[in-house]
């Protein structure tokens, strides 16, 4: 399975990573060799085999409905590369 | 100058109890090895006068209570650490300070240890050289050209060097096993959700484990008791008691079942890995062990599966970092735009690739072709350990197809870095402890290691096992210090 | 009443159209903390304060679900009459906005807590089942708010990690009216089961509109469009009607619909397409690897069953048998599980057919006027009872009733101190009534005089002497009695 430039810029818009045409000509390259590699998964036939679902056999903990979080709001602005007092600033959205 | 460098972690806490030397020596001594080791490049944040302090008001309290007393330990950059900066190796979280501990750093501090430094890893813990790092390349004690292993580069490097007395990493496909073997140490990957993943900066959840990372195997068991336990705030963690690793060491391995996985003799192995598996053979034999054949049937499929599976998930974990909340932040005339711009300036090469590939992987019309097909072999590769662990105790492979290689030798291939890992992977997918213990030299006079494979849980059997081997191996590490 | 008809169409050039419409209902989980933190999830917080390392993803948080919203969405699935699935998975929906911090939202994808269910709709001309598909948890996201800068927009993250229930319904909707009675019965159901407040002007209960067209006798599903994010029934009935003429505009004239996201433009009363959304949203769902699969006992779902409280359908065939009332009044009296309770207190202690009449017509007269919920009524059951007791004693009129219950709601008065006060009582003394008949009768001779003989009309003039004599507390029954042989 070969990586084209086109999907290179089609995950890479997913991904939210912008790309460089020099970037998308060595990535598709790279990623192309990366699948190739995985490829042998191929030859294996897993039809008859549930797929993982937990490392760790058990249930799902759960916790009690309890409020012992929040009101950090200094905490939580303190590493925002931009923000006011009371919120996080973004630049706008185009819609 | 030289109290430290003879010493074990469990010979210098012991030292501080019996007030042979004070914490605020000891803490002294490292301080100037790491300063004098640039080099090396193992450090991405000293903490050194913090260390200082600790130390001082750890002599004048005099509290011998905790596991690790009075010893400084540097960990790596992956642990959040309070107040002191966490990079993960990357530029995206080059200013990044945590307002808050990780669950197995927290657990070193409670027993009486405290911060030396963050040390260098690949970038998200993505590679197997230290290559990827944004802070540069960390070097082996071993050879200036040398690459000391990843991602865990720089705690392998710091701890071969004697800049620290113990360290800690995190393993997800090897990587602190691999560096482990590369530097001649003894790095141990405990059972998935042993050791708690809160407040580790996340690569792929379904693989990440934080393990000790230490001279000796005495001194692993120690390091092991300490981090290790049930956290409430990891849905993944085992609610399983700790054993008491210390006490419970010995190497009295008589009768237990050694596992000797045939397709792990690969193709075109080199003679002297092949050469080392034989002797750890004859050591466990000699300690009274029962060697058995042993088939893995799936093991070819378990690189694959990994680089499925890992990045998918790192793709979705590394969401995050997108300069709203933290970390860096580029331009950008929309949020878009900002979003794009900030993940390119701030993710390295390699972490790009995996993002991309986990994407690509679970993107609509792949995810069964690639996703679940890797979920489904993942699930063959355990059912192959499962199976084999109804026969032997144990399983005994090399840790590493090479020794340690040449900085720049396989960084322009992704594949060729990937193939370091074959024989680490399947553990991850699968979910076991397992440890890499030095055990002799290639011709070239660098250190190899052995990694033994353990049953959910016991990490005691592979501690034992691991005493076994180091006792009658002997092996000495021999370094030249270069560095300073 | 004899039923009527559907007959809801959209009439177009050439065709007669039916409308197809299924609901995605997000309705907010009532808890005290989020499903996967421990912060809060109050209503109305200054912005940031209720959120946690966990809800804004700082690097190394982990979730851990919150046992009581996983029962909130076994009991609301019980209510729905849905299966409820023993084992069921989160997985992550991956993409990116400012408000989503972890770049995914944790949801249920292909195995959710609870399947198919059914929510009964009366309507003018019948019962109609509308079928559930299925129902799961979800994260709720945060907010951006862009109207306080030009160039930014600001994030408050209050609300990211809020637990959700989707509720997903089969296309079997065919009208504005049934999306407003089914959205009015989900909400009423849920606020029975205390799972969620139904509160659509704080965002508890929100709707992503699914609309297609298709010619009547068709039998294949038209393309539909979504009109994402409606957060009031008025909304989403306007919406369905400006997307369902559009359709039948576009098909009639040849074209194709494209499946699309639509957003309902309150000003405008029109839909419009959404044009940031990237063609295909490739959420790339997967199994999250931070979670277990969650695994329910069946003990837990039996012991939650036990205790349901009796939901609307159960309590409006009851109150159909037990208060003999009719289907109508049965449905008003259930439609709140608050509006139920103050009903069955108020019939207690007075009269079952005047407490009918006085809650439906007269308390939710005043109710709806000012804009009111029965809990924030300005009389109590206790007090309303009071004044029906007095009727049925005949102690006072029902005309001074009505002006009796003006002046209870100013806090609530007690009627028996009002009447007391302001001597209100009725005058039934029928000597009394004579006195003041005959005093009438007299003052009005020549009147009296023109009704025997045959002016039959002025008997109403009578009546209203006599009141404004009382000054209204005439007993009016015995006042017709008496005048009547009086006037003989």
């Amino acid at each position: 399975m070969s990586i084209d430039k086109d999907t290179v810029k089609h995950i890479s818009k997913l991904a939210k990573i912008s790309l460089d045409e020099k970037k998308v000509d060595s990535l598709s390259k790279d990623l192309t060799s990366i699948m190739r590699f995985i490829e042998n998964l191929n030859k294996l036939n897993t039809d008859k085999i549930e797929p993982l679902t937990s490392i760790i056999n058990a249930s799902l903990k759960s916790r009690k409905d309890e409020v012992v979080d929040g009101k950090i709001r200094d905490e939580i602005l303190k590493n925002s590369p931009e923000k006011n007092e009371e919120f996080f600033v973004v630049p706008k959205v185009i819609e | 100058m030289s109290i430290i460098s003879k010493l074990s972690l469990t010979e210098i806490i012991n030292g501080i109890k019996n007030k042979k030397f004070s914490s605020e020596e000891i803490t002294k001594e490292f301080i100037e090895n790491s300063k004098k080791s640039k080099k090396l490049n193992a450090y991405i944040t000293e903490c050194f006068d913090e260390a200082i302090k600790s130390a001082k008001d750890f002599d004048k309290k005099k509290d011998y209570k905790g596991l690790l007393s009075g010893v400084p330990i540097a960990v790596k950059d992956l642990f959040c650490t309070k107040n002191i900066k966490t990079t993960a190796g990357s530029k995206i979280l080059h200013n990044f300070v945590p307002t808050y501990e990780s669950t197995v750093t927290n657990n070193l501090w409670s027993q009486g240890a405290f911060l030396l430094g963050k040390l260098n890893c690949d970038e998200f813990a993505m590679g197997s050289s230290n290559e990827t790092s944004f802070f540069g390349n960390v070097i082996n004690p071993f050879g200036e050209k040398l690459v000391p292993g990843g991602s865990s580069g720089g705690s392998a490097s710091a701890l071969a060097a004697g800049l620290t007395p113990a360290t800690i990493g995190t393993d997800t496909g090897g990587s602190i096993r691999q560096p482990a073997s590369f530097t001649g140490t003894v790095g141990l990957k405990p059972t998935y959700g042993r050791c708690s993943r809160w407040g580790i900066v996340a690569f792929a959840s379904s693989l990440d484990q934080a393990g000790p990372m230490t001279n000796n195997v005495e001194d692993c068991a120690l390091v092991l008791q300490a981090m290790s336990g049930y956290d409430p705030k990891d849905s993944t963690s085992a609610d399983k008691k700790v054993d008491n690793y210390i006490s419970n060491l010995t190497e009295k391995v008589k009768g237990l079942k050694i596992g000797i996985p045939k397709e792990y003799r690969v193709e075109n192995m080199p003679n002297e890995i092949d050469n080392l598996w034989k002797k750890g053979i004859d050591y466990l034999k000699d300690a009274g062990a029962i060697i058995k054949n042993i088939s893995l049937p799936h093991t070819m499929y378990a690189l694959s599966t990994y680089y499925i599976v890992a990045p998918a998930e790192a793709s979705s974990n590394l969401a995050r970092y997108d300069g709203v909340k933290y970390g860096h932040r580029a331009k950008g005339k929309n949020l878009i735009e900002m979003y794009e711009n900030t993940r390119s300036e701030g993710f390295g090469d390699e972490v790009k690739r995996r993002i991309l590939i986990g994407t690509y992987v679970l993107s609509s019309g792949y995810y069964d072709a690639y996703y679940l097909k890797a979920q489904k072999v993942r699930q063959m590769i355990k059912n192959d350990f499962d199976k084999s662990f109804n026969d032997v105790d144990a399983i005994l492979t090399p840790s590493t197809p090479s020794s340690a290689f040449k900085i720049g030798d396989k960084s322009k291939d992704p594949v060729s870095m990937y193939l370091n890992d074959i024989f680490t992977v399947p553990v991850n997918l699968s979910g076991l402890p397992a440890i890499s213990v030095p055990a002799g030299y290639d011709k070239n006079k660098l250190p190899l290691g052995l990694q033994i494979i353990g049953k959910p849980f016991d990490e005691q059997t592979i501690l034992n096992l691991s005493l076994a081997i180091e006792k009658r191996a002997n092996f000495k590490k021999n370094l030249e210090v270069w560095w300073n | 009443m004899s039923k009527e008809k559907f007959d809801y169409f959209i009439n177009g050039k050439k065709n007669k159209w039916e409308v197809i419409i299924g609901l995605e209902v997000h309705a907010q989980v009532l808890s005290k903390s989020k499903l996967f933190s421990s912060s809060s999830t109050k209503f109305g917080a200054d912005p940031n304060t209720q959120v946690s390392l966990v809800d804004s993803a700082f690097p190394g948080m982990l979730p851990v679900i919150n046992e009581f919203c996983v029962e909130q969405s076994v009991k609301t699935g019980l209510g729905l009459k849905a299966k409820i699935n023993l084992n069921s998975i989160f997985d992550r929906k991956n993409y990116f906005y400012a408000d989503l911090p972890q770049g995914y939202q944790i949801s249920q994808y292909k195995s959710p807590i609870v399947g198919e269910g059914e929510v009964i709709l009366d309507m003018p001309y019948g019962t109609k089942k509308i079928g559930i598909e299925r129902l799961h948890l979800e994260q709720d996201a945060g907010k951006s708010i862009h109207d306080m800068d030009p160039d930014n927009s600001f994030v408050d993250l209050n609300r990211s990690g809020v637990a959700l229930m989707e509720i997903v319904s089969k296309p079997d909707l065919r009208s504005p009216d049934e999306v407003n009675s089914y959205v009015k019965k989900l909400r009423s159901i849920m606020r029975y089961l205390g799972t969620c407040d139904g509160n659509m002007q704080e965002g508890s209960l929100r709707a992503d509109v699914n609309v297609s067209v298709r010619k009547i006798g068709d039998k294949k599903f038209g393309t539909r469009c979504e009109i994402k994010n409606v957060n009031s029934i008025k909304f989403m009935q306007m919406g369905i009607e400006y997307e369902a003429k559009r359709q039948v505009e576009l098909l009639e004239a040849g074209e194709k619909i494209n499946q699309e996201t639509r957003l309902y433009d309150t000003r405008k009363n029109a839909t419009r397409s959404m044009r940031t959304k990237e063609d295909a949203h490739d959420y790339r769902y997967f199994p999250d690897p931070d979670l277990q699969p969650l695994k329910l006992d069946k003990s837990l779902i039996d012991k939650l069953k036990k205790e349901l409280p009796e939901l609307p359908d159960q309590k409006k065939e009851r109150f159909i048998k037990e208060h003999n009332l009719s289907p109508y009044e049965a449905n008003i009296l259930v439609s709140e599980k608050e509006i139920s309770e103050y009903y069955e207190k108020v019939i207690k202690e007075s009269d079952k057919k005047l407490a009918t009449n006085w809650i439906i017509v007269e308390l939710f007269s005043v109710l709806n006027k000012k804009n009111l919920s029965i809990s924030e009524s300005p009389v109590s059951e206790k007090n309303l009872s009071s004044l029906i007791k007095m009727i049925s004693s005949g102690k006072i009129s029902g005309k001074i009733a009505k002006a009796v219950f003006e002046k209870m709601q100013e806090g609530d008065r007690d009627p028996n101190q009002i009447v007391e006060k302001e001597g209100l009582t009725q005058q039934s003394d029928p000597k009394e009534l004579e006195k003041i008949i005959l005093d009438v009768l007299s003052k009005n001779q020549d009147k009296a005089t023109q009704y025997k003989s045959g002016k039959v009309k002025l008997f109403g003039y009578f009546v209203g002497e006599v009141m404004k004599a009382s000054k209204g507390k005439a007993n009016p029954k015995l006042v017709n009695d008496i005048l009547k042989t009086k006037l003989k």
